[in-house]
């Protein structure tokens, strides 16, 4: 939009003419600029795209069938031929079964937040938007969430509710509900009392054009950083229910199971055990410095 | 008594280095031109809440009974410490916030705040330009956006209001080639603030409240905006609440002038009066501290001390009595009206709240809306017989 030629036309005092070095550009266009110049957010950026890739095309890449058992190849070190990763305790192949297992866990370990995020966010943005008794029912409310650690509350849940993926996913979207709703509300009340809300509110708009326009689109950014933050802890979290019993059950491959099922085997071939254990370690450590850089590049004022 | 107002527009405007004062301001405020924007009683009391059951144990008296109106063409500087309430009056007259008593009445019509319709088309007329040009403008929204945002609420299409938009950065001296795309953090203070005005006059409105609008900005480019929206009053016919804390600037803009004292309407008059005759012991302290130019004006009046009293407990009687040095028993007990000032133009003397309820008080006899230049002072010293000590009569 800006552009030399326009300016040429018109000579304009020097205050202006400083602003041409300055040239605007949408925000997603600057987000984006930064995040070239971050080395770490773009190298964790790929790390996770691979991941979350060969998860999805597992069925194309994948060397072996994950669910093929033999008893001959069992604990086979890591380089044996035809196991690059070796194999585990019933002698299936680990590279595919760590491939395959990817599917799950992140399965697992996202769609709790972004559930969470869903309904958290609106609790949220409803508590802070409207205040009063409202924000003190949903916050108190919440509060009771919180009287509990996050583990035992997944594992309450969970178990209360019985083994598998479905109820495992429900558990740990209730985990996530309150830290998402708090952060949400904070934020909405901060942006609520600023000036352009109340100058939105000064030109006569209602209130839900104000929260889409002028509060949803400051309130979204920091609370998606925020639940990304939270993808790393939800993939621990979905494993340990994995790893108890009380998320998938075997045969299928899943990080967190497959950790529990190793673990036996720990002192039989621990560099084999210990490859599902550090696939939860890199992909959440990398979710985490991802939502790092996010937040630094989303940040315009800095 | 509209003579006192003409010279004193005079007088004043030759001081801004600006040949171009404000047009008929001084004029037409003499004529019986019904007021804009009247108010009366308005109160905001806010609770203290504290203790276990969080019951409201004290009340923030914020504005207290204030009464004002303004003229359609004049500008009314209101002046007055932190804290004593201007930026809650802005607040109240744009129903930002809900006011616990009084009748605001805009161009004749009494605005009710349950009337959603009615205030939809009230603040269209009434805009406001806060204090922080950041804070009041939207991060994530190109500035375009955010002047179109008005007109669009009020259902003028997306290609009306850009291009109304457009033609409100020219008019703020911006240019729009430049500009609209814009986001808030690419521009400076005072680009941001011709936004922020940009933004008010988007809805065509005939009333702005400038509240502390120029505040933040350091002085070359405060003395820009503040040039800026003295054109823009002469060239729109815009009607202002200006509000600030430094009273150059509300001597600069102003037509007429009310000081605030936590919460209450202390004195309320003509620029010129208000700076060569106030009559309140406050303004004359606010007076004293303001810094001059002009070694001649300096005066050896002892300067206020003291903060204000605390606006949950203010004192009984006069709220000023407790830093002022004519104090007088009658201080401590009674509350001082608002009442016109002897020997000035318009009073008829006595109380000038009687007979404000009965019948048609626009036209009324009482002298206080059809009084143009009139010059009001709530203070016991100069009430005919209040009881106080210096007092005349």
């Amino acid at each position: 939009m800006t552009t030399a030629p326009a300016l040429d036309g018109k000579p304009r005092a020097a205050v202006d003419a400083a602003q041409v070095a300055v040239r605007s550009r949408g925000y997603w266009a600057t987000v984006a600029l930064r995040v070239r110049d971050d080395k770490v957010t773009i190298v964790c950026g790929i790390v996770l795209l691979l991941i979350i890739l060969s998860a999805v095309f597992a069925d194309l890449i994948a060397l072996a069938d994950p669910y093929k058992a033999s008893m001959l190849k069992r604990l086979k070190p890591i380089g044996t031929p035809g196991y690059p990763l070796g194999a585990d305790e019933m002698g299936r192949d680990m590279l595919t079964r760590l491939i395959y297992g990817g599917r799950l866990s992140l399965f697992m370990g996202i769609s709790p937040i972004v559930i969470a995020f869903a309904i958290g966010g609106s609790l949220g943005l409803v508590a802070g938007f409207l205040g009063g008794r409202v924000n003190m029912l949903i916050m108190r409310v919440m509060d009771i969430f919180y009287a509990f650690p996050s583990v035992l509350l997944a594992v309450a849940i969970s178990g209360a509710l019985g083994a598998g993926i479905g109820n495992a996913i429900v558990s740990l979207t209730l985990v996530f509900i309150p830290p998402i709703t708090r952060v949400t509300e904070s934020v909405t009340t901060a942006v609520r009392s600023l000036d352009y809300v109340e100058a939105a509110r000064a030109s006569g708009a209602g209130s839900l054009t104000i929260i889409r326009v002028h509060i949803l689109s400051n309130v979204l950014g920091p609370v998606f950083i925020y639940a990304t933050s939270l993808i790393s802890v939800s993939i621990i979290l979905a494993s340990g229910l994995s790893f108890l019993g009380l998320g998938t059950e075997p045969p299928e491959p899943e990080w967190g199971l497959m950790l529990n099922t190793l673990r036996q085997s720990i002192y039989v071939n621990p560099w084999v055990a210990a490859l599902p254990g550090a696939m939860i370690f890199f992909t959440s450590l990398t979710f985490n410095l991802l939502s790092d850089g996010l937040r630094s590049a989303m940040d315009v004022r800095l | 008594m509209s003579g006192g107002a003409d010279t004193r527009a005079g007088g004043t405007r030759s001081e801004g280095a600006q040949g171009a004062g404000p047009q008929g301001g001084g004029a037409r405020s003499g004529s019986a031109a019904p007021p804009l924007l009247e108010v009366r009683d308005l109160r905001k009391h806010f609770p203290v809440r504290g203790g276990i059951l969080n019951r409201t144990v004290a009340w923030v008296k914020a504005v207290d009974d204030v009464d004002l109106h303004v003229r359609p063409g004049e500008v009314l500087g209101i002046v007055g410490e932190s804290g004593c309430g201007k930026s809650t009056t802005a607040r109240l007259l744009m129903h930002l916030i809900r006011a616990d008593a009084g009748r605001v009445t805009f161009d004749g019509a009494l605005v009710q705040a349950d009337d959603a319709a009615g205030l939809r088309e009230v603040r269209r007329q009434m805009q406001m330009v806060f204090q922080d040009s950041y804070s009041s403008l939207n991060p994530r929204l190109p500035i375009e956006e955010t002047i179109m945002f008005g007109p669009k609420v009020h259902g003028v299409s997306a290609g009306a209001a850009r291009e109304r938009a457009r033609e409100l950065f020219t008019l703020v001296g911006l240019d729009p080639a430049q500009f609209i795309r814009r986001y808030p953090h690419e521009l400076s203070g005072g680009q941001r603030q011709r936004v922020n005005i940009a933004r008010a006059l988007a809805l065509e409105p005939r009333l702005l409240i400038l509240d502390e609008a120029v505040s933040a900005l350091d002085k070359s480019v405060e003395a820009q905006v503040l040039n800026l929206l003295l054109a823009l009053r002469r060239e729109l016919g815009l009607t202002y609440v200006f509000i600030s804390h430094d009273l150059n600037v509300v001597q600069y803009m102003s037509d007429r002038v009310l000081v605030m004292y936590l919460g209450k309407v202390v004195e309320i008059g003509p620029t010129a009066d208000i700076y060569e005759r106030m009559q309140h012991p406050y303004t004359e302290a606010l007076l004293s501290a303001m810094p001059s130019m002009d070694p001649d004006r300096r005066t050896e009046r002892p300067p206020l001390t003291g903060d204000p009293p605390n606006p949950i407990n203010p004192p009984p009687g006069c709220r000023f009595h407790t830093r002022c040095r004519f104090a007088d028993d009658v201080c401590r007990r009674a509350e001082p009206r608002l009442a016109p000032v002897q020997g000035a133009g318009g009073g008829t003397g006595g109380d000038g709240r009687g007979g404000r309820d009965g019948g048609n008080d626009r036209n009324g006899g009482n002298g206080r809306n059809d009084t143009g230049g009139s010059h009001l002072v709530a203070c016991h010293m100069r009430a005919v017989g209040s009881g106080h000590g210096l007092a005349p009569g």
